[in-house]
């Protein structure tokens, strides 16, 4: 156990609200893949240059006008599960 | 009818030895006959496609030709298709509609197939097992207690199964290979780029790829043809001419140098996996291909580096699951932040909260550079190994898996265990190149099929289909079946 990770930290960062069960159980499994994967450091990486993107790739531009994207009487917040005149609906704010 | 290839079925077709409709209905009675056993479908979509399958009647009976008119294919359920589910299979996606077709999708309906389905896999494509799968497992046709691999395991399993002629899977470190391998089908993945992402759900986008799973080389060929190319709505797609790939089928393939990466026969190779790489091998050289060995040194390092970089490309794709726009939203709503935490702990399986939380550590201030950048760097060594191997032959053959198809539940409680099954085919998607995985024999100890792994260079997926296609004529591993 390398007890490097602060579960509770990661999980609000990560925007999940764990059980305790479930906190210590991915927190086990996280140790035991982060053990593994410190391997690396086995490696000298220092004049390795980080791969990103294994091709090539530039931005790809086309004229800023309105393209015809899918059929118009599409509604795409059907899939929300709250929408009210063509926006999605949270939970008040403020 | 339902275990014809594409091939066959297209000439058949064209023959009127029967007609879409009849073939898509024997599709669906092998469905009904085998489903309950192989569960690979997540839903079907048996109205939509008969219509298909008319539609395709009256072009085959006006003359009209596509390149898959009337032919049933299913796919992997993270294509997004116009007004049918897709839903990853979780929870969180469940009920989900898209509100347009994935490139690939469009481009299968425009060449007449007729989609039979949505497939099942490991929840957001994250497994080799698909077993974490929010509706139920899938079984390995070959063995009910056996896994289909994953996480196109759905996709193998009914293409294995005869449920479907052929079907699409996505690759993320494997996703492809390892299930057609698991399953006795072939499955390609193109190289990065080749075909286009576009409604293709995202796990981690700078590996993710989309490729056909099929009976034959020749099949796969085909649908290449179809979903290869430039997309404008996906810019990461390659800007690169799609060849006819269909004329690699009658490429001459003696003469061209297959490299042997000693790194995949170390310790830990099931004997009879080798056993069936080696006597692939020796056909290959017996069609006039020459054996180099060649190095591929880090190659012990790529499960390692995959999860690093995949996890932490799923932590910020995955953040869009909130419960605001698509999909399931908890009923715990006091305010906005318990909303989307509440929402995403009951929406989300284990595995793809063990990736979120992987992957979110691994970018987290403090851990970034010896991490995350750390993972990059050694993404460049393993690319570059491909490229001096490549220096020396013209593609590479090795095996697929270390192990045939384990055990259900076997490996489900040792998430490393299960990222190791993935270790041969991890390294080609993170150097972005193309592998394919072909039937290479049967093991002789549990039954289970083995199949042969060829990769080569970017964008030369003909080369892979010119020796695959002729190692599947000159062998019968492909024409096994599963007696289920």
């Amino acid at each position: 156990m390398s007890g490097k990770i602060d579960i509770d930290k990661i999980a609000q960062l990560a925007r999940l609200k764990l059980t305790d069960a479930e906190s210590d159980r991915l927190g086990g499994h996280l140790e035991q893949i982060i053990d593994y994967i410190d391997q690396l450091n086995q490696l000298d990486t220092s004049s390795v240059e980080p791969t990103s993107h294994v091709l090539p790739i530039h931005n790809v531009f086309r004229e800023d006008k309105a393209v015809k994207f899918a059929d118009d009487e599409v509604d795409y917040l059907a899939g929300s599960p709250a929408n009210n005149q063509g926006h999605y609906e949270v939970p008040k704010i403020i | 009818m339902h275990s014809k290839t594409i091939l066959q079925a297209k000439e058949d077709l064209r023959q009127k030895k029967y007609s879409a409709v009849e073939l898509t209905e024997a599709v669906y009675q092998r469905i009904d006959s085998v489903e309950p056993k192989v569960q690979a479908f997540v839903h079907l979509t048996r109205d939509i496609a008969l219509k298909q399958a008319q539609t395709a009647d009256q072009k085959l009976a006006t003359g009209e030709d596509a390149p898959l008119l009337g032919i049933p294919i299913a796919l992997k359920d993270l294509i997004c298709t116009q007004g049918t589910r897709t839903t990853c299979s979780s929870q969180i996606l469940d009920q989900f509609v898209a509100p347009y077709d994935a490139t690939v999708a469009g481009q299968l309906k425009s060449a007449g197939a007729v989609i039979v389905g949505k497939t099942n896999m490991d929840e957001f494509a994250m497994g080799s097992s698909t077993e974490n799968a929010w509706h139920h497992p899938t079984m390995n046709p070959w063995n009910l207690e056996r896994v289909p691999g994953g996480s196109s395991g759905g996709s193998a399993a009914a293409v294995s199964a005869h449920e479907c002629l052929a079907a699409l899977g996505s690759d993320t470190g494997g996703s492809i290979r390892q299930p057609a391998n698991f399953c006795g089908v072939t499955g390609l993945k193109p190289t990065y780029g080749r075909v286009s992402r576009f409604g293709l759900v995202a796990f981690a986008s700078s590996l993710d790829q989309i490729g056909p799973m099929t009976k034959t080389v020749a099949d796969s060929a085909l649908l290449m043809n179809v979903i290869g190319g430039k997309d404008p709505r996906d810019s990461t797609s390659a800007d690169v001419a799609r060849p006819d790939f269909m004329k690699a089928l009658e490429r001459d393939v003696s003469g061209l140098r297959m490299g042997i990466p000693k790194e995949y026969f170390t310790s830990g190779i099931d004997p009879e996996v080798e056993r069936s790489v080696q006597e692939g091998i020796k056909t290959l050289e017996s069609l006039g291909m020459k054996k180099v060995e060649v190095s591929l040194p880090h190659l012990q390092y790529a499960v390692a580096t995959y999860y690093i970089i995949a996890c932490a490309e799923a932590s910020t794709n995955l953040s869009r699951y909130d419960g605001v726009k698509y999909g399931h939203r908890s009923q715990k709503t006091d305010n906005l932040l318990e909303m989307y935490m509440n929402t995403r702990e009951e929406g989300f399986g284990e595995e793809v909260k063990r990736r979120i939380m992987l992957g979110t550590f691994v970018l987290s201030s403090g851990y970034y550079d010896a991490y995350y950048l750390k993972g990059q760097k050694v993404r460049t060594l393993i690319k570059q190994d491909f490229e001096n191997a490549f220096e020396h032959c013209d593609v590479i053959v090795a095996p697929n898996a270390p192990v045939t198809a384990f055990k259900q539940k076997e490996r489900i409680d040792d998430p490393l265990k299960m990222y190791l099954s993935d270790i041969y085919t991890i390294s080609a998607n993170l150097a972005g190149i193309p592998g394919i995985s072909i039937p290479a024999g049967i093991s002789r100890t549990d039954g289970m099929p083995v199949g042969l792994q060829l990769m080569s260079k970017h964008f030369d997926e003909e080369s892979l289909i010119a020796v695959g296609h002729r190692f599947q004529q000159n062998t019968d591993h492909h024409l096994q079946q599963p007696s289920l």
